[in-house]
């Protein structure tokens, strides 16, 4: 029984559209994201990554296609799915003007978190922010307010984590911890993370399988460690 | 409906009022200046009138009744600016907050905010020129209760305005209660204003609290009927103002605003 819901999809993307106007900005992609997988979203500037995040984070209406995400479609039941979600992205920073415990209390507030104070430790201890718990979000350097991001991502162990160029405003070493505490928190887990990023390197290192967007379609998919030698190339890059 | 998740909000509200003295402050201040104002305006309109009238209660009264709903109105639209001002739209928004919760979590913080500026009118107008709620006997909690619901209704529509228009349009919003005080018989009866335009007065649940606030001071009783409607008027206003906030919201999603909020417009 529990290898079988191991297999099921935390998140399952059919037939996904948007259109701006006349723009057709998502193209009806479809793609699924299994337990502890972690699934890279790739591609130029424009090219469908952010939309894509958007709708499955509810913020943004499909023109067409369906979200699923553990098994609840987002599109009839908002709340209950993205009561399984999470997300951090470069562009969405936390409040500033809350301190990370603050901030911390809130979304478990929002998000439902049990045991909040035990949770809301071990998120901080993870990414090393006991000390800056009583800072104000605001006067953390950007590496630091992206780790709160991560904290408040992985606070209510979300089943699908959203994580839109997560390691961007970082400097590489701490982009290596980083990397290493999610994959950590994804194995031990029951978390499928969907990963947008434009470092080839990270997506190699971190992601189980790609997915490359291009105008809105997926043109490739595949594992991230076999896919460049298929195409004769050296790296993903 | 999840309260705890409705919690949320004025928790938060609650954390930046603690740590702010530039939130703390115009709580107290400016309902603290209109009264010392028209207090003294009071006094001076006493004296000069050299009439029976009883201008404490009923114009003091009246500002501080009127002040009262604009701090209702304002409690819900400042707590929603806070999303607005910290770009937390996407954080907020893709939790599983629902819009009866985010609503309900701003009404909540509005009624602890425009409560501590009402105790502080009751505390500035009753010591410093002896206003008290016992001048208008049990009317107080109808007349109460009528404009706390309106400027619910003026918050909820507020917000749709700026949510639809972008984060410019909170400069419409402020204005508000000064566009419809004219209207809603604050400062005099409605029979002051020209036949023609007194239509208006007669859509504003608030010109039914203050024209029944002006008989209980003179002495006559309150048209309970119109106060009723006065009642049922506001909670129209807040089905209104809700189901446009909703559809707002709804457009928000579909276009893309709600997801690129701070470029004003996606067209």
């Amino acid at each position: 029984m529990h290898a079988t819901l191991q297999r099921d999809p935390v998140l399952r993307v059919a037939g996904l559209r948007k259109h701006y106007g006349a723009v057709e900005a998502v193209k009806g992609i479809g793609f699924e994201v299994c337990p502890r997988q972690i699934v890279g979203l790739l591609g130029l500037n424009g090219a469908g990554k952010t939309t894509t995040i958007s709708m499955i984070l509810g913020v943004l209406e499909p023109t067409a296609g369906s979200i699923t995400i553990a098994g609840v479609d987002l599109a009839r039941h908002r709340s209950r799915a993205l009561a399984q979600t999470n997300f951090a992205a470069v562009y969405a920073p936390l409040p500033g003007n809350l301190t990370v415990w603050q901030n911390l209390r809130v979304f478990g507030l929002l998000y439902g978190v049990k045991d909040f104070k035990t949770r809301a430790e071990t998120v901080l201890d993870e990414f090393d922010l006991k000390k800056f718990r009583n800072t104000k979000c605001g006067v953390l350097s950007s590496g630091e307010q992206t780790r709160v991001g991560l904290a408040k991502a992985l606070l209510n162990r979300p089943r699908v984590l959203l994580l839109d160029e997560p390691t961007a405003s970082i400097d590489p070493a701490s982009a290596k911890d980083i990397r290493q505490t999610i994959r950590a928190a994804v194995r031990q887990g029951e978390t499928g993370v969907l990963w947008t990023s434009h470092n080839m390197y990270e997506v190699e290192e971190v992601c189980d399988r790609v997915l490359f967007l291009s105008q809105g379609e997926i043109i490739l998919e595949g594992d991230p460690k076999t896919l460049p030698a298929q195409y004769g190339r050296q790296t993903l890059e | 409906m999840n309260l705890s998740r409705m919690a949320a909000v004025p928790l938060r509200q609650f954390y930046l009022y603690r740590g702010s003295v530039a939130r703390l402050v115009p709580m107290f201040a400016w309902v603290t200046i209109d009264m010392v104002l028209w207090g003294f305006m009071t006094r001076f309109l006493g004296g000069v009138a050299q009439t029976q009238y009883r201008f404490v209660p009923a114009l003091l009264g009246a500002v501080l009744f009127w002040d009262f709903m604009t701090r209702v109105m304002q409690g819900v639209t400042t707590a929603f600016f806070e999303d607005v001002w910290t770009r937390n739209f996407l954080n907020v928004f893709g939790t599983p907050l629902t819009m009866p919760e985010y609503i309900g979590g701003l009404l909540v913080s509005s009624m602890a905010t425009s409560a501590v500026g009402l105790l502080v009118m009751l505390l500035v107008a009753g010591l410093g020129f002896g206003l008290s709620f016992a001048a208008y006997g049990a009317m107080v909690i109808p007349f109460l209760l009528v404009l706390f619901l309106f400027g619910m209704a003026l918050g909820i529509g507020a917000i749709a305005i700026v949510l639809r228009l972008g984060p410019a349009a909170e400069w419409f919003v402020w204005p508000i209660p000064a566009l419809l005080s004219p209207f809603a018989a604050v400062y005099y009866p409605v029979a002051t204003l020209p036949p023609s335009i007194r239509w208006i007065s007669r859509l504003l649940p608030p010109s039914y609290v203050f024209e029944g606030m002006r008989a209980v001071v003179s002495g006559q009783g309150v048209n309970t009927a119109l106060l009723g409607a006065a009642f049922a008027l506001a909670i129209l206003y807040i089905v209104l103002s809700y189901w446009i906030f909703a559809r707002v919201f709804r457009r928000a999603v579909k276009s893309g605003l709600l997801a690129r909020y701070s470029a004003e417009s996606v067209s």
